[in-house]
């Protein structure tokens, strides 16, 4: 017994050490090939000769741009559309089944199919033109399923109790839901919130054909900007002479997300905190 | 606290989207979309004609020759770009040649072979020729590797050795230039063909490929795409993109200028 | 599911019928998107055409051969590939930081989990390219083979399967901790017998939601797969999936070859589908966890 105990541990070590050797290798890779080319400059500068030379700058904003107008309709649109699955409908409906089943076959839409969605949808039929706003938007439509099952998860986790102590207390569904659930479920919706922002910074395929390719500063959300990993797919698959520029891009966009994922999990912990402290 | 934080990023975009909303379009912006190819060099074009143009913005997009076909035709592009020639069904196009790509067959550089005759690679791209030592190299077998479907490069491949695609028997089917170069040279027995300018600098940087001799050169044309005979803005772009001061930008993506066609 | 035990109010109505209706709109989405694939399939799959996907020898959409069946294959091999070496992989990481590691590696470890899903595929990609498909390639060239694809396939879905493992058993409530500590059960009789069976909802969440992500990866794939289109017999053969065939040829395609490639996103969709919908039946006839 005590064997078997014994090797489940160290089988369960392996593993993680399996995972933290395969990242090991692709981030050393990144960073042994990009960290040359990273500097102030290269961050400040604008791009020239197709990006060999000179920085990303532009291409950061946009890229910030792009996720923030994503953001702004997904956080409502898929925050929303949880709390209705876990809160508002009935689990055995007929309905809320099927909109189960559609938020699973959107979330393995492939992200091309995506790109040509938005590029006919947005581009075209709203006449958004190759923009910022039409490339967040197709974004959002690839983030909505992630974040919402995710979030529906967190939300189906909290302890009945907590909703019957609402409910003794005499609060209504929303004061509950905004006081006690969505604080609980927080770190769930976090990890969802992560997991799309990661699909989306990453996103090459559907950028290329909804916020396009010009690669100077963007005056507007109505203007195209270029995304990072659209800069790093274009240097790296076709750009002549532009591997180290790309492996430096690539190693800006990585600690673009540690930056994103380490602020959004302390804000997360410290609603948690400051809500359940409140209750208590 | 997330909350709060939320709203002052929520308010700050609006404010930010907002502003932005009302700008013009008129006559002082073009847009282009297709090939990409053409499209690093028509960004530095553009570039350049902006900054003797102020006041012009140009926007380069990419995505294929096709849909640079296609949005010259619907007029979502002024312009359109294509790495190829327009076929029958696009006749009713104009197309306005501003630069040459050649095409190379390239091997891993540990590959004694120095030169292919044109039948050894029809018949190492048909599957007839499987081993290196059947050409005179050593004992190892040939990865051959090929352009995905509907690709010019490919269609000048096939009718210059005079082969049909379904008799191809490829071992990688690749997309893109650098993606040819980056499978040959991690690949000692593989054999690729790509873009010459690519593959000499590729070679000159120290990547390990080396570019064959080629009896008879292969070349396609690099096209801007426009509905009707090219007016206004559009057509200031298109020629000074075909005139003499951008062969610098066209040498700086390793194609060859209209004034030398032959190189 | 939970239920609200508090009766509803006025605003809660209001708040119910508003939730429903965003709901409706992300549902709207994934008609429009079926419904503009299929349009642009049309041209081939109207009438009897559709046949020629299935009985056509091989794909060469410029001599009106049109075989999709290869790829299907080798989309499925490469998906289920990948699933099979990451489900463990990620679920062990994730019992590993919520019941083995010590706090000092259990953190930074699963804020590398995090990292690692954003990680752009290109770069995936580029990886492969330039590391695994030249080792490979030692061992059974041409390197670029369905096998390189699982791999990094695998490392790319990970995230997921870890990140929604952990997320469903970090929420398990306390209190079956503690009755397992009282029955006295062994730590791996514990996570074995009872926290991973009942939090089996949202890890088998988490293992669609990477398979259908491994099923709609592009740029990645393409970039390793080596994308010859043929079925896969072994391991080491070059496999073309449906949306790397997409990737590929949409650029220069015209016509009825465009009109294919939309055709095989659509096939791709029927395929989510189907994974889908089997799941969601296998799932419903199971217990519902701990509510």
């Amino acid at each position: 017994m005590a064997m078997i105990d014994r090797s489940f541990t160290i089988i369960i070590w392996i593993m993680a050490g399996l995972v933290l050797l395969a990242f090991g290798w692709l981030v050393s890779d990144v960073v042994v090939q990009g960290a040359p080319k990273l500097s102030w400059q290269f961050l400040m500068d604008e791009p020239t000769r197709s990006g060999r030379e000179g920085g990303i700058y532009p291409i950061i904003v946009s890229t910030l741009l792009i996720l923030m107008t994503a953001l702004v309709v997904v956080l409502p649109l898929g925050l929303g559309s949880a709390i209705w699955l876990a809160e508002f409908s009935s689990k055995s409906s007929k309905r809320v089944r099927t909109t189960r089943l559609i938020l699973d076959v959107l979330a393995g839409v492939p992200s091309i199919v995506f790109g040509l969605f938005g590029y006919a949808f947005f581009c075209g039929f709203l006449d958004l033109g190759f923009s910022i706003l039409s490339g967040g938007l197709t974004l959002a439509c690839m983030m909505l399923p992630i974040l919402i099952r995710t979030t529906e998860a967190g939300l189906a986790a909290v302890p009945q109790d907590w909703r019957k102590a609402g409910a003794a207390l005499g609060m209504s569904r929303t004061t509950l839901l905004w006081q006690v659930l969505l604080p609980y479920a927080s770190p769930a919706i976090t990890a969802g919130l992560l997991l799309s922002i990661g699909r989306a910074t990453a996103e090459t395929a559907a950028l290329i054909f909804t916020s396009g390719y010009v690669d100077r500063m963007p005056e507007s959300i109505n203007d195209s900007g270029r995304a990072l990993a659209v800069h790093i797919y274009d240097l790296s698959m076709n750009v002549v002479g532009g591997d180290k520029a790309s492996y430096g891009s690539a190693l800006v966009l990585i600690l673009m997300v540690v930056i994103i994922n380490l602020s959004a999990s302390t804000l997360s912990e410290f609603w948690l905190e400051k809500k359940i402290s409140r209750l208590k | 606290m997330l909350s709060k934080s939320l709203t002052l990023l929520l308010t700050l975009y609006i404010v930010f989207a907002g502003t932005a909303v009302v700008h013009a379009k008129g006559n002082t912006r073009l847009v282009l979309t297709g090939s990409s190819t053409v499209a690093p060099l028509a960004l530095e074009m553009a570039k350049r004609f902006e900054k003797s143009h102020p006041g012009v913005r140009i926007d380069v997009q990419t995505g294929g020759s096709s849909r640079g076909v296609v949005d010259a035709r619907t007029g979502r592009a002024d312009i359109g770009m294509a790495s190829r020639s327009l076929n029958q069904s696009e006749s009713d196009l104009f197309s306005h040649t501003i630069a040459f790509d050649g095409i190379s067959i390239i091997l891993n550089k540990s590959n004694p072979i120095n030169s292919l005759s044109n039948v050894q690679i029809q018949n190492i791209y048909t599957g007839k020729i499987r081993n290196w030592y059947q050409v005179g190299g050593p004992k190892m077998p040939i990865t051959v590797v090929n352009k995905a479907e509907g690709r010019s490069t490919l269609e000048l491949f096939l009718h210059h050795f005079g082969l049909k695609n379904s008799n191809i028997k490829a071992s990688v089917i690749i997309g893109d230039n650098q993606q040819g170069i980056k499978t040959v040279s991690g690949n000692p027995g593989a054999i690729g063909y790509v873009s010459v300018g690519a593959a000499e600098f590729e070679e000159g940087y120290g990547t390990p490929i080396k570019l064959l001799p080629m009896s008879s050169p292969l070349s396609r044309p690099l096209n801007l795409i426009t509905k009707q005979a090219p007016d206004g803005l559009a057509k200031q772009f298109i020629l000074f993109a075909q005139s003499s001061e951008v062969n610098d930008l066209i040498e700086e993506q390793y194609f060859v200028s209209l004034a030398a066609p032959s190189k | 599911m939970s239920e609200f035990l508090s009766p509803p109010k006025n605003i809660d109505r209001w708040l119910g019928i508003g939730l429903s209706m965003l709901m409706g709109l992300v549902a709207l989405l994934l008609i429009l998107i079926v419904a503009f694939l299929a349009s642009e399939a049309w041209p081939v799959i109207q009438g009897d055409s559709w046949a020629r996907f299935f009985n056509s020898d091989g794909w060469y959409p410029l001599e009106n051969k049109f075989g999709l069946l290869p790829m299907l294959w080798a989309t499925l091999a490469v998906s289920v590939g990948a699933v099979v070496l990451a489900f463990p992989l990620g679920l062990g990481s994730a019992i590993f930081i919520e019941y083995y590691a010590p706090r000092v590696i259990g953190k930074p470890f699963s804020s590398v989990v995090t990292l690692l899903a954003g990680v752009p595929s290109v770069v995936f990609g580029l990886w492969g390219l330039t590391e695994l498909v030249p080792l490979i390639n030692n061992v059974h060239p041409p390197g670029a083979s369905l096998l390189t694809a699982i791999l990094v396939l695998t490392l790319m879905i990970l995230p997921t399967i870890s990140l929604t493992s952990r997320s469903a058993l970090s929420s398990l409530p306390a209190h079956l901790l503690q009755n397992s500590a009282a029955l006295a059960l062994s730590k791996k009789s514990m996570i074995v017998g009872v926290l991973v069976p009942t939090a089996s909802k949202g890890i088998v969440g988490g293992v669609l939601l990477a398979l259908v992500r491994a099923l709609g990866e592009t740029m990645a794939v393409l970039m390793v797969a080596g994308n010859v289109v043929q079925t896969p017999s072994g391991l080491f053969d070059p496999v073309r999936v449906l949306t790397a065939n997409i990737a590929l040829e949409m650029a220069y395609a015209t016509g009825e070859h465009r009109a294919a490639l939309f055709a095989s996103g659509l096939l791709l969709m029927v395929l989510v589908i189907c994974v889908v919908w089997m799941t969601s039946r296998l799932s419903s006839g199971e217990v519902n966890g701990y509510d």
